[in-house]
């Protein structure tokens, strides 16, 4: 299908961000040393003042709540007080407004609780775009794409997940893409945003005393998608009963700020009341230990299962060389797995530099995501709008941090080469292109960008479009800078 | 990314419907009066990015070869194909009912067989040589109408009011240090089905699989937008006039500016560029929708008004295989306005006979494009020879401005 690309173009497009013009010079000639020197555990930290913590998204969104429960009583008390007056009328504008109360006057008036929760989204929306703009290649973020998606949350989980989502991959993903996947795994299943978006803090042993007390009791939810999206794999060779084993085993697991009679907030804490009691058969093991030990020793065999190896090889593999990924490049992945014991350093150096990650045809193209900061670092644009660029992402059918469901956004051809989507990236392309006006000239950057990897056909189509902006627009969409 | 385009609003719609229509009689003043205040004239530049077939929009059906050479698409004197009469050589592409009118009364006037001095034939290139002004492809980041601005005396008035550049970005024609604001209509960034169309041809020789997949959301598109095909070439008229009105309004303002720049893409016809109607005719047809608009909303201004249109470079002179044409050189430009001594046409006609086109395809120039702009400045802003040979459209000392174009 399409043509055999130079090395450089495969590099940077296939395992990194994207180039600018001035890429080439500053990487230099040996791509894979570039992509190598990435494969640092610093590289994939966003550090910077002013971050907010899961601590500070879980309290804000608290207090809201709180706020709205003591308003809604209040409405109640003036409701009966006063039956037969709209009940609307005694309540203070203000107080209404910030309640967020949808339909009732001021209909107009957003509610400023919702903004200060966008905006504290919107600063790691830019954190992460400027941190994948600075980076020379690109792949140490790209490795933590692949590793957020994998074990992604949804802000459509409700309000919290907008307090919470940012801080979640910063404080439980990138610390570790460089690390043992066991200390990933146990990372991601104990914060507080993948607790909430699965639904373990409302799982309660059904023999706990908590359980015994109340009707509720066990969900399955966060015990079956690590079995089935982060470890073994659908086919990994487990049950239903060892889905519900370790769903017992994982009972307690819980965050602070939710719990009665427990201060401050957003942090992983074991609930002792919740706690289904007694030892639990997971895959033919018996799990005794007392407390969360009992999960983290369940998280810690599973990090290690050879199913786990063969699923996480064929899917990095999938995601960054092929839909059919090369059989040897999965081999040397999953036997670099099992050799090192889940060291992600190792496998991020088996997948840059193996023959076969290198082949010269590009199998896939790049997700929503990539696209936009490939225009970014292409263009050297200012990624000064969020909200814009956000609403791009959204209408690209990639919106950050939430996923359709629990198994990511797909970035298989089937998925992303649709209809409806590349329509919409032809329409971004060209908002894209549009403001840059005139400043850049498509055929320098096409040059620049891609050198002796440019088509003959894209050469042509971007010099004869009609305006530079349409011929950046050409550039954008060509299949030199869509594919990889 | 609607926000982008959004921003560049500077004026509340009450501002503009508050402008009012008050004048005084000073239209007919003196040029020398300017200095006192007492002038107001008002200077609109249309860009037409893509380069347009001048051979279509003035045809010059008493030339010999015209016909042979335009095949289906000529245009004739009388029948179904016939234009509108302007003198006894060359008739006017039906579309432009405005511009015969005002013809007629003497406020349209026609240059023909001009060009900039670029003699290659890329857009982009072609486009910069016409907007900076310079002899040739140069890395110059300023337009010669922003020089023009720089160059008018400072007391005056107009280039205090600074200029206008209708679009998302600021045209490189109006680039440079003195003052510019920006506005656009929102729809602007609509006019997308000629990048489509380029897209899904690069998709069609090099990857079947987008291709299949940008047809199919084109067509949904399309059905969406109640069952037509995709438009065959870029260019929207209503915008058109959409974007002259928009301009005109902030122009009639009392401290707004009184100099703007609008450009309108897809002028492009390689393909299926049709004859009395069609593609072209669509696009000459919104052209003329633009003057009407400026001339409906300037009112009384409209007699001090000049609007200079321009492109890049013309197209071939024989049709292509695609019922289109090629990338050419010589083109018209036209001017138009209450300013305007109109009613005539400026050319000095070299003929289509082979030997007489350029490299055997285009027509040739005879006249330099930077004579026709350099004359509007000078008759109607009142800049001097010297600065405009000079600092304006440098290194054009010899190419004289053309007289007598305005009023």
């Amino acid at each position: 299908m399409a043509r055999p690309e130079r090395p450089f173009q495969i590099g940077i497009q296939r395992f990194g961000l994207g180039a600018g013009p001035a890429s080439r010079d500053r990487l230099g000639p040996d791509i894979r040393a570039a992509l190598l020197d990435e494969i640092r555990a610093e590289r994939a930290l966003i550090q910077g003042e002013g971050l907010p913590t899961t601590a500070r998204g879980i309290q804000i969104v608290t207090q809201i709540e709180d706020r709205r429960r003591m308003e809604r009583a209040a409405r109640r008390q003036v409701a009966q007080q006063a039956p037969s007056a709209p009940a609307m009328g005694e309540v203070a504008p203000g107080a209404m407004a910030s309640a967020g109360m949808p339909a009732n006057p001021p209909a107009a008036m957003p509610d400023p609780e919702a903004i200060r929760l966008r905006d504290i989204l919107h600063i790691d929306v830019k954190a992460r775009i400027d941190h994948g703009l600075a980076a020379p290649a690109g792949f140490a973020e790209r490795w933590v794409l692949f590793w957020s998606n994998h074990f992604c949350i949804a802000l459509r989980r409700g309000q919290i997940m907008q307090g919470i989502a940012g801080p979640y991959e910063r404080e439980a993903i990138r610390p570790h893409v460089f690390g043992r996947f066991a200390d990933l795994l146990v990372a991601v299943e104990t914060h507080p945003a993948m607790l909430h978006y699965l639904d373990q803090r409302q799982s309660i042993g059904p023999n706990s005393p908590a359980g015994q007390r109340r009707r509720r009791g066990l969900n399955e939810n966060l015990a079956r998608e690590i079995l089935e999206l982060h470890t073994l794999g659908v086919g990994g060779g487990y049950n239903q009963a060892d889905v519900t084993a370790f769903a017992r085993a994982l009972t307690g697991w819980s965050i602070t700020g939710f719990e009665e009679n427990i201060d401050g907030y957003g942090a992983f804490v074991f609930a002792p009341n919740r706690h289904e009691p007694g030892p639990q058969q997971v895959l033919g093991r018996s799990y005794g230990q007392e407390g969360k030990e009992k999960g983290l020793a369940i998280l810690r065999d599973l990090a290690r299962h050879p199913s786990t190896a063969r699923f996480l090889a064929t899917k990095i593999a999938r995601h960054f060389v092929a839909d059919s990924p090369p059989p040897a490049l999965v081999a040397a992945l999953e036997a670099e797995f099992r050799k090192t014991d889940g060291d992600l350093a190792a496998l991020a150096r088996v997948l840059v530099t193996h023959p076969a990650s290198l082949q010269p045809s590009p199998a896939k193209i790049r997700t929503p995501y990539e696209f936009l900061l490939a225009s970014l670092r292409a263009t050297g644009a200012p990624a000064d709008r969020i909200p814009a660029l956000a609403n791009a992402l959204n209408l690209m059918g990639q919106p950050l941090w939430n996923p359709p469901g629990p198994n990511g956004f797909p970035d298989d051809e089937a998925s992303l080469v649709a209809p409806k989507a590349i329509k919409t990236r032809l329409e971004f392309a060209l908002q894209f292109a549009r403001p840059l006006g005139g400043r850049i000239d498509p055929r320098d950057l096409a040059e620049a960008l891609f050198g002796e990897a440019l088509s003959t056909e894209t050469r042509q189509a971007i010099a004869r479009a009609e305006t530079r902006p349409q011929g950046l627009a050409l550039l954008l969409m060509a299949p030199e800078f869509q594919r990889r | 990314m609607d926000a982008r385009y959004c921003e560049a609003m500077p004026l509340s719609r009450r501002g503009l419907l508050g402008a009012g229509l008050s004048f005084f009689a000073w239209a007919h003043m003196p040029k020398i009066a300017s200095a006192a205040g007492r002038r107001d004239p008002r200077f609109l530049t249309i860009i037409l990015r893509g380069a347009m077939d001048g051979l279509s929009a003035v045809a010059p059906v008493a030339d010999p070869d015209y016909a042979a050479l335009r095949e289906g698409m000529a245009l004739t004197r009388e029948g179904e194909s016939a234009g509108l009469p302007l003198d006894g050589f060359f008739v006017l592409h039906p579309s432009m009912k405005t511009f015969a009118r005002l013809y007629a009364e003497k406020k349209g006037l026609v240059i023909h067989a001009a060009a900039t001095p670029y003699r290659e034939r890329s857009h982009f290139d072609g486009q910069d040589v016409l907007e900076t002004g310079l002899p040739g492809v140069g890395k110059v980041e300023t337009g010669w109408l922003n020089r023009a601005l720089l160059a008018l005396p400072k007391g005056e008035r107009l280039p205090q009011l600074g200029a206008l550049g209708v679009g998302i970005s600021t045209p490189l024609v109006l680039r440079g240090s003195a003052p510019v604001m920006g506005w656009a209509p929102q729809r602007l960034a609509e006019t997308n089905d000629d990048l489509a169309r380029r897209v899904l041809d690069l998709y069609t020789h090099r990857d079947p699989a987008l291709a299949r997949a940008l047809k199919a959301g084109l067509t949904a598109d399309d059905l969406a937008r109640g069952g037509a095909a995709m438009a065959p070439g870029g260019g929207n008229p209503a915008m058109m006039a959409r974007a002259a009105t928009g301009a005109a309004r902030l122009m009639m303002k009392e401290e707004g500016p009184r100099v703007a720049v609008l450009s309108f893409d897809g002028w492009d016809t390689h393909a299926n560029q049709g004859g009395v109607r069609g593609r072209l005719a669509d696009l000459l047809g919104g052209l003329d929708g633009a003057f009407a608009a400026v001339e409906r909303e300037f009112g009384e201004a409209w007699k001090e008004t000049a609007i200079l249109v321009i492109t890049e470079f013309g197209r071939t002179a024989r049709i292509n295989g695609t019922e289109g044409s090629d990338h050419g050189t010589a083109t018209v430009a036209f001017l138009v306005g209450g300013a305007v001594r109109g009613g005539r046409i400026l050319a000095d006609w070299p003929g289509l006979k082979g030997p007489h086109l350029h490299e055997g395809r285009d027509l040739r120039a005879t006249t330099d494009l930077r004579a026709v702009m350099k004359g509007v400045l000078a008759g109607h802003l009142g800049l001097s020879p010297a600065v405009l040979g000079e600092t304006i459209f440098p290194g054009s000392g010899l190419v004289k401005p053309l007289p007598d174009l305005v009023v």
